[in-house]
């Protein structure tokens, strides 16, 4: 098991790294660098003073001799500023990645309760099988940010109850929660159903029943943890999509976190900022990855070797 | 077994021939691909166009020259979601086929050659897989096309764009689907009896191992459209996708969204048609799976 962790955490150190050279080099085919931004705020400055400002911080050197340089900060420890922000970027991405854990928490520990429910119960009521099909396939068909509006105007602007957005409260996670409750909560619907379907047909759940156990405790104690485990592979494979979730919804409720702050930094040319909230969102993902399949392994000691 | 079940049972058989998955699925599809191939014709005929503002119909209600009524620059919605249908149709397809090839492609490679071919890929696999997509993809659809050398701003440049990127992340599934799928055809006995008899290479996965394991890849398929559809509306909406005044689902809804308080309405339409395309797909997608 440490060697596997090793191995993991190196793959994750590569990715990273290659991750950040790739985006290094796209964000020098982005428009405007920042002396064009300078300009374009103040009438005063001249094409001169552009050259000026370029070669003052280095804009006229090659992309890998910055790359470099970059990287180099990086490994000292300096993360330097947010051009948008006017902040140093750690003071941003910390209270960002808090926010955003809470409202992915959150929305990941319901949908899973509530889809791995509702599958259960397609698996073991095969009458409500077709509705709960139904249903997960309209939750995955919905795209997050139509559902999101819906809710804002259905509940903030029509009846009042929510606020539409904001990060102030309880009441301002209601809605951000909800909607990436649904948008999630299909997956673990329809693969709960098939695990247990799977599990519910097997001698020892027969056996069981014969022993005149009661109903629950067969469901529960004695299918429920054979069928739970792939649903945690759905788990892991699902911690990418729930961070592409929050840009989505971040963006709608206009809730802080680091999907918002992402898109932010990009449509606001703060590519610092951009960079290093990318990066930590991909280390954070991959992370939890890497957790899910431990505690995978853990509970299944066949997948250990 | 009373009379009144058998009945209910015999009628339950007959609706799920009529309306099983993969017939509410084409049915769906095949609507939208109809409404948008006629939204030229219906554009003539109600004599407007998707595209042109007109300031003196703003916010028109429902009547027979704007079925759905208009935006807030007087535009038709109803033309604007057909020709959206179009983009979004278009992008779906596109993607679908190319991230399909593509993955094929390269998990068949990775099946055949093993060794480093097979872990290299499979690690690009697994990196591309292990992050999260859509801020990706977020910073890929804000790269400059003019530096790249590509016009900018026109909707056929935005659809390659889209296309290009989806592509890029949509390959890694199909590929590992592919590859399982393959490995496991290759284990069996009629590929070593026709590698006896003399067949080629490159004959024995094109011809045997691709039929075999062609079911699953066009499952795969169809719902890449599925995915391709949600994720170009995505862009759209966050400004990076299909850019206005051409009409996709997303930048209808990104428009919509800033007209909550005063045209509430007009987040309806595009919405329930990218739900309803895809869903469409994800039936369709299912009842295949289901028979074969």
């Amino acid at each position: 098991m440490p060697r596997l962790v090793t191995l993991r955490l190196l793959q994750m150190l590569v990715t990273l790294v290659l991750l950040s050279a790739v985006i290094w080099l796209l964000i020098g085919l982005m428009p405007g660098d920042p002396a064009d931004l300078a300009i374009a705020a103040d009438p005063r400055l001249g094409p001169e003073d552009a050259a000026r400002l370029r070669a003052l911080h280095g804009l006229d050197r090659p992309l890998s001799e910055r790359y470099l340089a970059w990287a180099s900060a990086m490994l000292q420890g300096q993360f330097g500023y947010s051009r948008l922000f006017s902040q140093p970027v750690t003071a941003l991405l910390w209270p960002a990645l808090g926010s955003s854990l809470a409202l992915l928490g959150l929305s990941l520990g319901l949908s899973a309760g509530i889809g791995v429910g509702l599958g259960v119960l397609a698996a073991a009521r095969p009458r409500c099988a077709p509705a709960v099909d139904a249903l997960a396939i309209l939750a995955q068909s919905t795209p997050s940010f139509w559902l999101g509006m819906l809710l804002i105007i259905l509940f903030a602007v029509t009846l009042g109850w929510l606020p539409a957005g904001g990060a102030e409260g309880w009441a301002s996670m209601v809605l951000p929660v909800a909607t990436l409750t649904v948008v999630n909560l299909a997956a673990y619907a329809r693969h709960a159903a098939a695990a247990m379907t799977e599990v519910l047909a097997l001698p020892y759940v027969t056996t069981a029943r014969a022993k005149g156990l009661s109903a629950a405790t067969v469901l529960w104690r004695h299918a429920f943890p054979n069928a739970a485990l792939p649903l945690l592979t759905v788990a892991a494979l699902d911690a990418g999509s729930l961070v592409s979730g929050a840009l989505v919804t971040e963006t709608i409720f206009a809730r802080p976190g680091m999907g918002k702050l992402i898109y932010d930094a990009i449509m606001g040319n703060d590519y610092n900022l951009a960079l290093l909230a990318l990066l930590l969102a991909a280390a954070v993902t991959m992370l939890a990855t890497l957790a899910a399949d431990l505690a995978q392994r853990w509970l299944d000691p066949r997948l250990s070797p | 077994m009373t009379a009144a079940h058998r009945l209910l049972h015999r009628w339950r058989g007959v609706g799920v021939a009529l309306f099983g998955r993969t017939a509410i699925g084409a049915t769906l599809l095949g609507t939208m691909a109809l409404a948008a191939l006629l939204a030229p014709a219906l554009a003539a005929l109600l004599g407007h166009d998707a595209d042109l503002p007109d300031l003196f119909n703003r916010f028109a209600a429902p009547s027979t020259a704007h079925p759905l009524g208009t935006d807030d620059l007087g535009r038709d919605m109803l033309l604007r979601l057909l020709y959206g249908a179009r983009v979004s149709l278009t992008v779906g397809v596109a993607v679908a086929v190319a991230a399909t090839g593509l993955g094929t492609a390269l998990g068949l490679l990775a099946a055949w050659r093993g060794g480093w071919v097979d872990a290299l890929l499979m690690r690009l696999a697994d990196g591309l897989l292990s992050l999260p997509a859509l801020p990706l993809l977020v910073v890929l659809a804000a790269v400059d096309p003019a530096k790249l050398g590509f016009p900018r701003g026109e909707a056929s440049t935005d659809i390659l764009r889209i296309t290009l990127l989806l592509t890029l992340f949509g390959w890694v599934g199909v590929a590992r689907l592919s590859r399982a799928a393959a490995l496991s055809e290759m284990a069996k006995d009629y590929v070593a009896a026709a590698r006896v008899s003399g067949a080629s290479e490159t004959r024995l996965m094109w011809r045997h191992i691709l039929p075999n394991i062609s079911g699953p890849i066009v499952v795969a398929a169809t719902l890449a459209v599925a995915g391709a559809i949600l994720s170009e509306s995505t862009l759209s909406f966050l400004g990076l996708g299909i850019a206005p005044p051409a009409a996709s689902w997303g930048n209808m809804l990104s428009n919509a969204q800033e007209l909550v308080f005063s045209a509430p309405l007009g987040a309806v339409w595009p919405g329930l048609a990218i739900l309803l395309t895809v869903a469409g797909c994800s039936l369709l997608a299912d009842g295949l799976r289901r028979r074969g």
